[in-house]
């Protein structure tokens, strides 16, 4: 196979895209809608906050095998941390997606994105889950749309 | 390449015998299906989004810049001359491919979504008194639903939409009960681009006019496949772009009924379209001039001329004849492979293959198959209702033009076995 598609797809991804962690509602929590138009992917990030904490990130909808499984490590990836450091590790997995690895950050179990470099148009789908969960930090109202 | 086309497609009418149909020469017709991408031939299957040009496309286009071009209608100088004889020549040659009564029944647009604007806004603008009703099939294009629902919300009519079953075809005997006093309009496409049906647009149309009511028919997915006689269908409009017909992009052509073109206000206003213009009043030009306002794409409509000759040259039957064993070979194919559903199982079907894999999104398989070499299109194809109707959010379509091969089926086949593999 195309080495790119192998890294693309590696096992991590295809398995949280099959098996999704934290693959549901969280009653009375913040949450957000994000849409990427394009692919039809749609998500709703839920997002419970204590003193400055996410105490649970969660997550529902459909999308492809890269949307999904980049909710479901974001919402294992997140719980536990501060705001701020949400929003520091979003811009890491930003630039992975975008420019590839930068030689400070600690990328742990986000690492295996890397290969989205590789796909400008599924950049996208690695960020909306991403994008929606900012949403409903910041209480948008408004669904987040990639396009 | 093809030289005097407009004397080629007097001499030898449209529907015609021809000799026998070589893919492997008809391939070296078009230059951008000899390279590779990503190492791998390419394979070209998105034809429904947009075909690829033959040379003698480019070449017209090309020549004519070099050598004819000028402004049109202005006629007192040579190249003006020269540069409206080959647009209007055009006209004549788009006359014959759709069997229309006369050149002037033939406006030149920018696409299928120009030509189904036009006809919504300005038919609209004087057909429609609010309650009344325009119905359109369930199948439709984006481009077939919303210039309705935007003339709809202006006039306050209602837009009634013709179910379908699961196979992907139009329920005629719903559509029947759909048509009342107030109905005022039908749309409906020949041949459906994210199902591949093809409609009964003859009996839809006689149904349509057994109570008065004109029908207009979405083209875009049907005039490279079928031959298309206008006459024989009856159809008072018939909307089609050059893009998908091998021919250039930015152009396309509205048909309408000469009676049914003149008794509709201009769509837009501005030069060319007019006979005499004073401050008081303006007196619009003949049909088709005056739904032509501006400059149009002089180069794109001859572009289109050379892009329907070659299609003549090669004929429309023995094209679809061709298609038509590809799309039975690959729908056997794809139908054999674990997990796999087809989208869109009518009777009678043109060109386009739409597929689901259990438990993986389609633009997983798009960018799978890409990589292969394999372009296909992934996604709601500008039909979102048609998506909502099979309860999927997505398909991946594969849709064949004449210049595809058995070859380029199994590398479709052999791409989505690797899709299998990586989510397996």
């Amino acid at each position: 196979m195309n080495p790119e598609l192998r890294d693309l797809y590696q096992e991590v991804i295809v398995d949280h895209s099959k098996r999704p962690r934290n693959f549901r509602k969280l009653d009375g929590a913040r949450s957000a809608e994000g849409f990427n138009p394009l692919c039809g992917d749609k998500v709703t990030v839920y997002v419970s906050l204590e003193d400055g904490v996410l105490k649970e990130v969660t997550f529902q909808g459909s999308g492809c095998a890269i949307s999904t499984a980049s909710a479901s490590v974001m919402t294992e990836v997140l719980k536990g941390k501060s705001v701020a450091d949400a929003e520091r590790i979003f811009e890491t997995f930003h630039s992975l997606v975008t420019k590839g690895p930068q030689p400070s950050a600690e990328l742990g179990k986000l690492a295996v994105f890397a290969g989205v470099r590789e796909f400008p148009s599924r950049v996208k789908c690695a960020v909306l889950a991403w994008h929606t969960l900012r949403a409903a930090l910041g209480g948008e109202q408004q669904p987040v749309s990639t396009e | 390449m093809m030289t005097g086309q407009n004397a080629a497609s007097s001499q030898r009418p449209w529907g015609t015998s021809r000799p026998a149909f070589d893919v492997h020469k008809v391939r070296g017709d078009f230059p951008i299906l000899a390279q590779r991408v990503y190492g791998k031939p390419l394979v070209y299957l998105d034809n429904a989004a947009s075909a690829q040009k033959p040379q003698a496309v480019i070449d017209r286009v090309s020549r004519f810049y070099a050598e004819e071009y000028s402004n049109i209608h202005r006629g007192l100088h040579y190249l003006s001359e020269r540069a409206t004889e080959a647009y209007e020549g055009v006209r004549t040659t788009v006359r014959g491919f759709l069997n229309a009564r006369e050149e002037r029944e033939i406006v030149f647009v920018r696409g299928t979504t120009e030509a189904i604007n036009l006809v919504a806004q300005s038919y609209g603008r004087v057909a429609l008194r609010p309650g009344d009703e325009i119905v359109i099939s369930a199948m439709e294009h984006h481009s077939n639903i919303v210039p309705w629902q935007i003339v709809c919300e202006e006039r306050g009519a209602v837009l009634r939409v013709v179910p379908i079953n699961d196979a992907g075809e139009i329920l005629l005997e719903a559509y029947e009960r759909l048509l009342g006093p107030r109905t005022k309009l039908v749309a409906v496409a020949h041949v459906s681009n994210a199902l591949g049906t093809i409609n009964p647009v003859k009996d839809i149309v006689a149904l349509a006019h057994a109570r008065d009511v004109p029908v207009l028919v979405d083209g875009a997915q049907a005039a490279p496949h079928l031959a298309v006689d206008v006459q024989d269908l009856d159809c008072d409009f018939y909307a089609f772009s050059g893009h998908k017909l091998y021919g250039p992009t930015g152009v396309g052509v509205l048909y309408g009924k000469a009676e049914r073109l003149e008794a509709m206000p201009p769509y837009q206003g501005g030069g060319d379209m007019i006979s005499s213009v004073t401050f008081e009043k303006t007196i619009y030009n003949q049909i088709p001039f005056k739904f032509e306002a501006g400059t149009p794409d002089i180069a794109g409509v001859v572009g289109l001329g050379a892009a329907l000759d070659y299609l003549n040259g090669i004929g429309v039957e023995v094209a679809a004849t061709h298609e038509d064993e590809l799309l039975a070979y690959a729908t056997e194919r794809i139908t054999a492979l674990p997990k796999v559903r087809i989208i869109g199982t009518a009777r009678q079907k043109a060109s386009v293959l739409s597929f689901v894999v259990d438990g993986v999104h389609p633009h997983d398989i798009g960018t799978i198959l890409d990589r292969e070499g394999v372009a296909i299109r992934a996604g709601h194809h500008c039909a979102q209702p048609v998506m909502d109707r099979f309860g999927v959010p997505a398909t991946a379509r594969a849709s064949f033009a004449f210049y595809n091969t058995k070859e380029d089926v199994d590398a479709l086949v052999a791409g989505v076995t690797r899709v299998l593999e990586v989510f397996s």
